[in-house]
């Protein structure tokens, strides 16, 4: 008999929480496959956030902490600082990252810190309900938006890649998303380099994944899908930002 | 034997370096000392001041309040600031040099040192600080001088040994001054 | 080893160091700013690491990720840095992180003054941050147990897996004093076995965490720690007393203001006036117990502290209502005198002898 697929193990047993047709399970899944396939897992320590992937320590085959709501980057330094040899990444979605946790992700990226990013935006908050995030979209309705949201009140929609990308320290800075399986390919890759980034010792490295909220979107997965493409690409436009080889 | 002595001057004419030498001194004599400097906003460019306590038991409180047994003035502003924090029968040693006027108290004993023109003498401006320190120790007698010269390399360190003759005589000057009643 | 004249702040990051700490994160305050000075010298000659955080809430997770690692780490602030840092404080609690936090106290509230201050008292022995957590909590009075009290700290840390706190105050922060630096102490420790340093393929993953979502579970790991602050109340409570027997009168103070209350003492007792002092060493856990032993005739109890007065509660625990109890004190940076704690206890005696 031919094995035609096998689960990473990069990740556990522990079955995800995650909601129906949500995309952090295929980045859960990127993630593992990379750690594996560049034989890192082993010396691999993940920081998860607080947010819907807060339980990601359970999922990760490797050492994990569990950090405070938006301190995944401090925590990380503090490891990496402790292990330089070690691979260290943190998973951190978009109110973790781009909210309360701004200060962190912008002077990890500026001091350069050697750990790699996985920044999950799906344009809300989904744990505690539908809130209204940063990345939260002009006109979408969220349970703290309910007329949608307003450029007046709220302001545009943060673009982090793109901000994190004027930083020196930050060495590989790219977005993808998780919508078609060619994307879901491009979006390997890109995770793999973020990571070579790290062992290769060139700086900060960050992957922007553009993911679903089906449950608090209100769309079904397909829906969902198609509201990423209709939507967020457009206003997040997917691609590199930096690459550590443009530095040499 | 308790000497509790504030130093008070200027921002930049040493007055936390003789508080330090002095604490460092009774420390290598074996006493117990503490050195508590004004520190903040304070420091910078004003007035500073530093409380050092020299006792042959543990010192308690390592602030002076109304209990100094000395006080070493560099400037004007120090005068009037401290003079009150002196017991009675206190010591009070002016720098001459740049306080032209008297202390209100007269329960206390008061010294007068040219420190600025003394040190000019030695052709160091900068000593002026370890004459008023030269002066109080004299006075007080609460270590040797030879241990202030120990300590300044100690606090300073022993790249400044080509400074301690300089420093030993301004010592000696300050001490000089006060050995006749100004 | 001989003695050597240091600033406080400086004997904290030399006494770190000595204990074997190697990491440190922090950001500039006055007045503790000397301990990341001092740091930023003195760790890369050991072959530690340094690092100025953007905020005091970085430095303290990336404390909370260099314990969580396996590492001796501190960091130092004074009061309003220490406010930031409580929700690492917490979070290192509730995972179990070994980790030290050196306190500075300065006046409050918000801003307050630069001046000493001891008004952070609730905050660190009723825990600043949110649950129910308890940090050991040392309040040294000399630069001498500063630094003997920063070394058992990490020892204590680690025994535990506890953040242990530092409460001293600006004064012992800037102020210089003579130190001898002791070998260090507690070579018996638990490994650190549960830290995340990469699984190497030779154990099962670490996970470091103080997340329970199932409520039985947090309430399971909240008898445990509790169990664990059972054994530090019975363990580590640490005082200074005397005089308690034939006391006219008994002060309560620690850290710099023990020291004042103590030359109060001397000016009492010339007056006739016989007074005992409670100096608690240990804030949390608090020595309760030797209430017991002052004279029952004792005509009260004076706390003395650089606040409003939180150390009276724990008075008030400890005295059991036996006596009447009194507070002195100055704050917002003001530091009390020997004359007005004198004052105070003579209107307790009931005038001089």
């Amino acid at each position: 008999m031919t094995m035609v697929y096998e689960k990473s193990k990069g990740l556990t047993d522990v079955p995800f929480h995650y909601c129906p047709g949500c995309t952090h399970g295929v980045i859960h899944k990127l993630v593992a496959e990379t750690l594996v396939e560049l034989g890192v897992l082993e010396d691999a320590i993940g920081v998860a956030p607080v947010g819907c992937s807060v339980l990601a320590y359970k999922y990760f085959n490797c050492d994990m902490q569990e950090a405070a709501h938006g301190r995944a980057p401090a925590v990380a330094t503090g490891i990496k600082r402790v292990h330089p040899e070690n691979v260290v990444f943190t998973y951190q979605g978009d109110g973790d990252l781009a909210s309360i946790g701004t200060a962190e992700i912008v002077h990890a990226a500026h001091r350069g810190e050697k750990f790699t990013t996985i920044f999950v935006n799906n344009a809300i908050y989904g744990m505690t309900g539908g809130q209204m995030a940063p990345t939260t979209l002009i006109g979408q309705k969220t349970t703290t938006s309910p007329l949608g949201r307003t450029v007046e009140h709220s302001g545009m929609p943060i673009r982090m890649s793109e901000m994190l990308a004027t930083i020196d320290g930050a060495k590989f800075v790219e977005r993808v998303s998780v919508d078609t399986p060619a994307n879901i390919r491009k979006a390997k890759k890109a995770i793999k380099r973020a990571f070579e980034c790290q062992i290769q010792g060139k700086g900060f490295a960050i992957v922007e994944v553009l993911s679903t909220c089906p449950t608090n979107w209100g769309y079904t997965p397909v829906k969902a899908l198609g509201w990423l493409q209709e939507n967020m690409i457009p206003y997040y436009p997917l691609g590199n930002f930096r690459d550590f080889e443009e530095d040499k | 034997m308790e000497e509790k002595v504030i130093m008070a001057g200027f921002g930049g004419q040493g007055i936390m370096a003789i508080g330090k030498l002095l604490a460092y001194a009774g420390m290598l004599e074996d006493k117990q000392v503490s050195w508590l400097p004004s520190y903040g906003p304070e420091m910078r460019g004003g007035t500073a001041n530093c409380a050092v306590i020299v006792s042959d038991e543990a010192v308690g409180s390592p602030l002076i309040s109304k209990d100094g047994t000395a006080a070493i003035v560099m400037n004007l502003p120090s005068l009037s600031k401290f003079e009150n924090e002196l017991v009675p029968g206190g010591k009070l040693i002016i720098n001459k040099s740049l306080i032209d006027v008297e202390p209100k108290r007269k329960d206390i004993e008061v010294y007068y040192v040219s420190a600025n023109e003394l040190a000019a003498e030695l052709g160091n401006p900068k000593v002026a600080n370890m004459i008023m320190l030269g002066a109080y120790v004299e006075l007080t007698k609460i270590v040797e001088i030879d241990s202030v010269l120990h300590a300044f390399l100690k606090v300073f360190g022993e790249n400044k040994t080509h400074l301690v003759p300089l420093n030993k005589d301004a010592l000696l000057k300050g001490a000089e001054a006060v050995k006749v009643r100004a | 080893m001989s003695k050597v004249l240091m600033k406080g702040n400086e004997a904290v990051g030399a006494a770190a160091i000595k204990a074997g700490c190697r990491y440190f994160f922090g950001y500039p305050i006055t007045p503790s700013s000397e301990i990341p000075e001092y740091m930023s010298k003195a760790l890369p000659e050991v072959g530690g690491v340094f690092l100025q955080a953007e905020s005091e809430v970085a430095a303290i997770n990336m404390v909370y990720g260099a314990g969580g690692a396996g590492a001796r780490v501190m960091t130092g602030s004074s009061s309003p840095g220490i406010s930031l840092k409580q929700e690492g404080i917490t979070y290192a609690a509730g995972a179990e992180i070994p980790c030290v936090i050196v306190n500075m106290m300065r006046g409050g509230p918000g801003l307050g003054s630069i001046q000493p201050g001891q008004a952070d008292y609730y905050q660190s022995t009723r825990g600043g941050g949110n649950g129910d957590y308890r940090t050991l909590c040392y309040a040294p009075a000399s630069i001498q147990e500063t630094v003997d009290y920063v070394m058992l700290a990490f020892d204590k840390a680690d025994e535990y897996r506890n953040p242990v706190l530092i409460c001293a105050d600006g004064m012992i922060g800037q102020m210089m004093e003579a130190v001898e630096f002791k070998e260090n102490l507690n070579k018996n420790l638990p490994a650190k076995d549960w830290a995340t340093t990469g699984t190497k393929g030779k154990r099962e993953k670490n996970i470091v965490n103080s997340l329970f979502l199932e409520a039985e579970l947090c309430e399971d790991h909240n008898i445990r720690l509790e169990k664990k602050y059972k054994l530090m109340e019975e363990n580590e409570v640490l005082y200074e007393a005397f005089g308690l027997e034939d006391a006219d009168v008994v002060c309560v103070a620690y850290g710099t203001t023990s020291r004042i209350v103590k030359t109060a003492i001397k000016l009492a007792a010339a007056k006739g006036i016989k007074v005992g002092i409670i100096r608690p060493i240990t804030l949390w856990p608090y020595p309760y117990a030797i209430y017991k032993d002052i004279n029952p005739n004792c005509k009260g109890i004076l706390g003395v502290e650089m606040s409003q007065g939180q150390i009276m509660d724990d008075i008030k625990i400890g005295i059991e209502g036996r006596m009447p109890v009194y507070f002195h004190g100055r704050t917002g940076g003001m530091v009390p005198t020997p004359a007005g704690i004198l004052a105070e206890i003579e209107k307790i005696a009931g005038g001089t002898k």
